[in-house]
């Protein structure tokens, strides 16, 4: 027992000086392309979709043959409790495209290592956080868009939405979707930004009246704009990307973005604090904010992290003015609050109807 | 029969017991400890007893998740059992053609992911559902669809565990009543019920404990019912607080537990055992009654198939309920979900749960029900196989992860291989083959292991030229059990797999996921494809060897 004990202790300590170690080198070695390996074999953890990373992935193959990436996609729940769980002994080099408010999560559990990716500098500072060196950085935002059913809107009568208020007209009751904040990240930066955009008070105050006309809360994000699609709801409170894939394949739907502006959170790269950082990571991390793969994702998310402005279909004007000044240390300070009083009010409210 | 005690520590069997149980520690009580004992702790690791479970009492939207999780599983448990009674009795005591018919049918919600289910029922319940559209709304969404996904999921579990438990039974009975005199109401209840009542009550409590855990229903047609499995996916994934998901995680736990109190209440003294002597039961001719079992049987064999049939409209339609042009688009999968080497993955790993887990299922069941080892380790033994049925996938994957993927275990290696997919699916579907494997070894005769002691021929040979070809029907029922659920299962995979090996069911979750209904549709009917094949070899497989039994039997007659 006390042998084990030892080697326990004698097995932290170096890992301790080896940590420290490599935190200590690893600030000459930002701009020191020599560490970046253009050879190996990389494990990614993304939540991007399927088809998006086989296109963005064609793009890094071609500059990068020598370099094979191992992908590990989930729902950006499941691929985050997962990086979690894994957390002491990572599995991952490097997560890709997830939401930035995961990556703070984890960031505040030691999960993540600090790199600044060559052109970090092109990515406006709210999109990247703010450490001295970067722990993640954000590649493109997703904000909330509502996702009507023309056809089921129009057999129902309802109302043209174009403000939050709009919603809350009682024709739509029992016809709207929205996610469950407890359970999506969509549902969350939705609520925050509501909170946001009038205030406490008047907040909760509003989403009491919404509450009466939701039909249900989902537990995925994408799920509401996918139940519109197919005519199970008329309205769903969903992502802008969930309804406008949908509209691309055929689905009667429209995509509206609210005039008081989105909610939003950023999908995000971060480099995994582990005792050997694979030097393939580098130049993973430097490609996946590079100008060929920001033109890229702009083709998903047209809201992307540099400063680069341009035309966007489905949206009218500048889709950046869309976004609310989302305050995201005020999201994440009172994040367990919010989600506690939401839960009080509509989660048990939801089962006294049944 | 006298019981022999704990002292025969170095008979073979007990040593297989043994060393059997402790890797099922190792596979079970170890990973789950990894995880558990985080429910006793605070986000940043400090021991802070039961608080975690005080707020989760005192958070009334959370504790009311236990109240609709019962709601539900007991109407499953009722509804279930009582159909799969029924049907299997159809099947074993009348005289309805068909049989084979109807018996694959069945088996039908087996062959595909509990997310498909739900998908049927959004096609056929759903606000554009089929049958909502005839005018028929029965409010899908909630407890209503929750409960029907269940037993769509459960009823094939508990049509097999009658079907098994109504073909073992001796025939001589019926014949002593019916020349006792005694109406077909009497001998029911008074022959018919006892034989399967032991079936009856696990049969309860496995439906039960399968609807209790079960996370795909709830996610897909649940609307905002909500129960213990969602608030675990809603702690674990969705605010990612692990400490919170381990409370939820032992609360799941606790019809394991009561079930092995009521097993062993009801089994003490209950021996369901029939006879070396036994005779098959001759079914009596009764055109009324089976007419009866047509209808019901045909009526359920008919839903069932209706379920199928909306995935095919589902799978060929462009855009449903919008475009109904014919296609066959959706069959062409994106390389992205893994495309065929996904497919290749998941028969592997099947067939290699199927394997292992057939022979460490029937193996470590044969040493429970019939073995002379001790009592304290065949009750460790029943304890630990009851358990696996109250895990949720969810909990098995992330225990596996806490466990196996610490540095210190000397396990660790297996991380990421198919190995570790292979021991969750073993450990994750336990429970089923477990009860299948003992009752159909509690039916056999104890005379077996006794004559061949008094002989002096050891267990093993008793075990492998006797028991197993007795059982060789449950035992590949088992071996198909494992398959067909691997080849279907995500919730413990979708945390276990890594990224060189992709299985298929994950992929229809990415596509379902990815509101690519149609694909989800069109790759569950090439995984029905799969399991149907599957079935098939099976078939031919039990053929065969019925057919070489006959003859064997024959030998034996003509020698005797």
């Amino acid at each position: 027992m006390k042998k084990k004990l030892l080697s326990v202790l004698l097995s932290v300590t170096v890992l301790a000086s080896a940590l420290s170690f490599t935190a200590c080198s690893d600030k000459d070695k930002n701009g020191n392309t020599d560490e970046k390996a253009t050879e190996g074999e990389l494990t990614v953890y993304t939540a991007l979709e399927d088809e998006q990373v086989s296109t963005y992935l064609e793009d890094f193959n071609k500059k990068y043959p020598d370099i094979k990436v191992n992908v590990v996609r989930e729902s950006t729940g499941i691929i985050t409790a997962k990086l979690i769980a894994e957390k002491d002994n990572p599995q991952a080099d490097v997560v890709w495209g997830t939401a930035a408010s995961s990556m703070m999560v984890l960031d505040d559990q030691g999960g993540l290592k600090g790199y600044a990716p060559e052109g970090v500098e092109r990515i406006l500072p709210e999109f990247k956080s703010d450490k001295d060196t970067p722990t993640w950085v954000g590649i493109d935002a997703w904000e909330t868009a509502i996702v009507v059913n023309t056809e089921e809107a129009e057999k129902l009568n309802l109302p043209e939405i174009k403000s939050y208020d709009d919603l809350l007209d009682p024709a739509f009751k029992g016809h709207i979707v929205m996610s469950n904040p407890n359970s999506s990240g969509t549902g969350f930066l939705t609520v925050s930004a509501v909170l946001q955009l009038m205030g406490e008070d008047e907040g909760w105050e509003y989403l009491d009246k919404l509450d009466e006309n939701i039909a249900m809360y989902t537990h995925s994000g994408s799920k509401p704009a996918k139940m519109a699609s197919s005519g199970e709801c008329a309205v769903g409170i969903s992502f802008g990307y969930a309804g406008l894939s949908q509209k691309e394949d055929g689905a009667p739907v429209e995509v509206i973005f609210l005039e008081e502006g989105s909610g939003w959170d950023l999908e995000a790269n971060a480099l995994i604090n582990k005792d050997e950082i694979n030097p393939v990571a580098y130049t993973f991390l430097d490609w996946a904010i590079s100008d060929s793969a920001m033109a890229l994702y702009k083709e998903n998310y047209p809201i992307i992290t540099t400063n680069d402005v341009g035309e966007y279909e489905g949206y009218e004007g500048d889709p950046l003015e869309q976004l609310i000044e989302n305050d995201f240390s005020w999201a994440a300070s009172s994040r367990d609050d919010i989600l506690k009083t939401w839960m009080e009010k509509y989660d048990a409210k939801s089962e006294a109807e049944e | 029969m006298r019981r022999l005690d704990g002292t025969g520590g170095l008979k073979p069997g007990s040593i297989t017991m043994t060393v059997m149980t402790m890797c099922f520690v190792v596979i079970l009580v170890c990973p789950l400890y990894s995880l558990f004992s985080k429910a006793f702790l605070a986000a940043d690791g400090t021991f802070v007893g039961l608080e975690n479970y005080i707020e989760y009492f005192s958070t009334p939207s959370l504790s009311v998740s236990i109240g609709n999780t019962i709601n539900v599983s007991v109407s499953t448990a009722l509804i279930s059992t009582i159909l799969g009674f029924v049907y299997a009795y159809g099947l074993t005591r009348t005289n309805i053609k068909g049989k084979q018919f109807f018996r694959y049918t069945a088996l039908i919600p087996l062959f595909l992911p509990t997310v498909v289910h739900g998908l049927s029922l959004v096609y056929l319940f759903g606000t554009q559902g089929v049958i909502t559209d005839m005018g028929w709304d029965i409010e899908l969404y909630g407890r209503t669809g929750i409960i029907l996904s269940e037993i769509i999921y459960t009823f094939p579990q508990a049509f097999l565990m009658f079907y098994i438990a109504f073909r073992y039974t001796d025939g001589r009975l019926y014949d002593a009543a019916e020349t006792m005199g005694c109406g077909n109401f009497k001998k029911f209840r008074y022959i018919t019920m006892p034989s399967v009542k032991y079936t009856l009550i696990n049969c309860l409590f496995v439906c039960f404990t399968l609807a209790f855990t079960d996370f795909g229903a709830p996610k897909v047609v649940g609307g905002s019912y909500n129960v213990l499995a969602t608030d675990i996916y809603k702690q674990v994934a969705g605010q990612f607080d692990m400490n919170m998901g381990a409370v939820v995680g032992t609360l799941l736990l606790i019809p394991a537990i009561i079930s092995f109190g009521i097993d062993r209440l009801t089994s003490r003294g209950a021996d369901d055992s029939i006879s070396s002597k036994a005779s098959t039961l001759k079914i009596k001719k009764s055109v009324s009654r089976d007419l009866v079992f047509y209808i019901v049987c045909g009526g359920m064999s008919l839903c069932l198939f209706i379920m199928v049939g909306v995935l095919f409209m589902g799978a060929f339609t462009e855009y449903y309920p919008y475009k109904m042009g014919f296609t066959f688009e959706h069959f062409s999968f994106s390389e992205s979900t893994g495309g065929i080497q996904s497919f290749i993955n998941s028969i592997v790993m099947s067939l290699l749960t199927a394997v292992l887990g057939t022979i460490f299922v029937f193996v470590y069941a044969y040493l429970i029900e019939r073995s002379k080892s001790s009592r304290v380790l065949k009750n460790i033994g029943r304890l630990l196989s009851s358990v696996p049925l109250a895990l949720p996938g969810m909990v098995i994957g992330l225990s596996f992860i806490f466990f196996f993927n610490s540095k210190s275990n000397p396990l660790n290696f297996i991380y990421g291989t198919v190995i570790i997919l292979v021991l969750a699916n073993i450990v994750h579907f336990y429970s089923v083959p477990f009860v299948t494997a003992s009752s159909a070894l509690k039916k056999h005769d104890r005379d077996y292991e006794n004559v061949a002691d008094s002989m002096k021929i050891p267990a093993w040979k008793s075990f492998t030229k006797v028991i197993v070809p007795l059982s060789l029907p449950a035992i590949l029922e088992i071996f198909l059990y494992y398959f067909m659920n691997s080849m279907v299962t995500v919730s413990a995979v979708v945390f276990l797999y890594s990224a060189q090996f992709k299985v298929a069911s994950i992929a229809i979750t990415h596509m379902e996921e990815a509101g690519d209904i149609a694909q989800a549709a069109a790759m569950s009917l090439l995984i029905l494809l799969v399991n149907i094949i599957a079935r098939g070899l099976y078939e031919i497989v039990v053929y065969k060897i019925r057919k070489k039994g006959e003859s064997t039997n024959e030998n034996r007659k003509s020698v005797v």
